[in-house]
């Protein structure tokens, strides 16, 4: 949890996500066509990745990852951050951290 | 024949809503007429009955001339049995009061009528008790009378053949969509089946969801007609902002229903949803993901919108564009799940007999697909949304009717192109 923890409070975009998932490519391909470059935690790849998918699980996650957190703060899932980004409330959080090439 | 020695007596009743109430205002029940000898033709006689009664039988009747007494004979219309006649006919006149009711009927029907088609669904004559000539009315009177039931009779014979026709074209255009509706059930539970073919112990349960959901997409889609009819009749009749409010949210809620069904039926089986098998030919051809694009939902609902605020033209080209990289986003996450179940039912040595092992590890990236399917509902619920806050209410009903529309017209282009005529073989 604490490793967790202290991830989220990294500043910028921290996505949580596993290899092996697709969804979480999509996530990927989202914010890259955002111009957003998020610090990306492969918790398959970690060895406290069980520990950290239970922590994401405990703060609300329905599923583990994709997990997205922007400016230490929980955006959510797949979901949420599709539902914000055709509300138009996504881009507006992104803005202090677009980059374009 | 307890009356076929009695002379012609005929007594027609007609009341034919448009036309026939004058022609009978003035004869009494009881009346008589004895039939022209020479009368070979069809001849219809109309009495009045001084009742309330909207509509009682119609006949025709004509009389052979080679037959100097009547001939009773059963009609196609199903009057066997004058007695029995007599009592129907006799409780219908009770209760509509009318006290001049004769109690006994007489039919006389030609075998023509069996060829005859003006007929409504009551088929009872009556006649006087007493056969007392009616001496008082004139004779043109009569034949005028009798000239304007000859064109009514006719007129509503013309009607009749009409109806039948359209009723024929119905029945075989149900025919048809009875058949198209057979093969792609059968196609879907084929697909069903081969996909699933090594759950073998599972297949009931899978095809159990799959029969359910084709049931109740069945009715949706059944509503979904109407409440397009619905808003076709109510955005022409100018209701006001808060009637047209509940249909809208109706018609959004809808949308959201096959949503939930799909869903469902994604944990039963999500190749089935992915195929798009319960979905018409035409539909298919558009299907993303198991349903239609958000993208391809917003080209179609924006032109019918106009005019737009130039604060909804703004918001609906941000929606476009959001709406667009999610799905690109989606779509690519869709090609790295493809790429990875490839390749991983083709890893592995080929000459090992065993492939077990990489089936079953292929079974565990498939379950994603079930979540991209519900991204992809999600998706394309998120943009209803999104239009429906952005839209005034009037303009959420023309897209929704817009929409409505469109799929109906995909579906008529299905059943149209099933229903084509095959191509000539090749020699």
């Amino acid at each position: 949890m604490d490793k967790v923890m202290r991830l989220t409070t990294e500043r910028g975009v921290v996505l949580f996500s596993k290899s092996s998932c697709c969804l979480c490519y999509a996530v990927k391909i989202l914010f890259q066509e955002l111009g957003v470059t998020p610090t990306i935690h492969e918790i398959d790849q970690d060895p406290e990745g069980r520990e950290m998918e239970r922590a994401l699980m405990r703060l609300g996650c329905k599923a583990p990852v994709p997990a997205v957190f922007i400016g230490g703060k929980l955006v959510g899932s797949t979901n949420e951050v599709m539902s914000l980004h055709l509300g138009g409330g996504l881009i507006p959080l992104l803005r202090p951290y677009q980059a374009f090439c | 024949m307890p009356f076929s020695n009695l002379p012609l007596l005929v007594y027609i009743y007609q009341i034919w809503e448009e036309e026939g109430i004058e022609a009978i205002e003035t004869w009494n029940v009881g009346e008589q007429q004895e039939l022209e000898g020479d009368e070979e033709s069809k001849l219809s006689i109309a009495l009045d009955i001084n009742s309330t009664c909207a509509k009682v039988a119609f006949f025709i009747i004509s009389k052979s001339m080679n037959s100097p007494t009547p001939q009773f004979v059963p009609s196609r219309l199903g009057i066997y049995e004058p007695i029995h006649q007599i009592g129907i006919w006799g409780e219908n006149f009770k209760s509509n009061g009318n006290p001049n009711t004769s109690t006994s009927v007489i039919v006389e029907v030609d075998n023509k009528l069996e060829n005859e088609s003006e007929t409504t669904s009551h088929e009872m004559l009556t006649a006087s008790n007493t056969y007392e000539q009616e001496a008082s009315k004139p004779i043109d009177k009569i034949q005028r009378r009798l000239a304007q039931n000859r064109e009514a009779a006719r007129k509503s014979r013309l009607r009749k053949k009409a109806y039948v026709q359209q009723l024929e074209n119905s029945r075989l255009k149900l025919i048809q969509l009875e058949q198209e509706l057979q093969r792609a059930r059968q196609q879907g539970l084929y697909m069903g089946g081969v996909l699933e073919g090594s759950h073998i112990g599972f297949s009931g349960t899978v095809n159990s969801g799959i029969a359910a959901f084709e049931m109740e997409y069945g009715r949706w889609v059944d509503v979904q007609h109407r409440q397009i009819c619905e808003l076709r009749t109510t955005l022409n009749a100018h209701i006001s902002d808060i009637e047209l409010r509940i249909l809208v949210e109706s018609g959004i809620g809808h949308y959201f229903e096959l949503f939930r069904m799909k869903s469902t039926v994604a944990k039963a089986d999500v190749f089935y949803v992915i195929s798009g098998v319960w979905k018409t030919s035409a539909e298919r051809f558009f299907s993303w993901i198991g349903g239609f694009r958000p993208s391809e939902l917003l080209k179609v609902l924006v032109p019918q919108l106009d005019p737009l605020t130039e604060q909804q033209i703004l918001e609906v080209c941000n929606l476009k564009q959001s709406c667009q990289q999610a799905e690109d986003a989606l779509s690519q996450g869709m090609e790295k799940l493809q790429e990875t179940v490839s390749s991983t039912v083709a890893g592995g040595p080929v000459d090992e007999v065993s492939y077990i092992p990489q089936v079953a590890t292929a079974m565990e990236k498939l379950e994603a697909l079930v979540s991209f399917v519900n991204q992809a509902d999600h998706l394309r619920q998120e943009t209803l949304q999104q239009m429906s806050r952005i839209l005034t209410t009037r303009q959420a009903a023309r897209g929704l009717l817009a929409l409505g529309e469109y799929f109906h017209r995909l579906r008529a282009l299905s059943t149209l192109w099933a229903t084509r005529p095959p191509e000539p073989s090749l020699p």
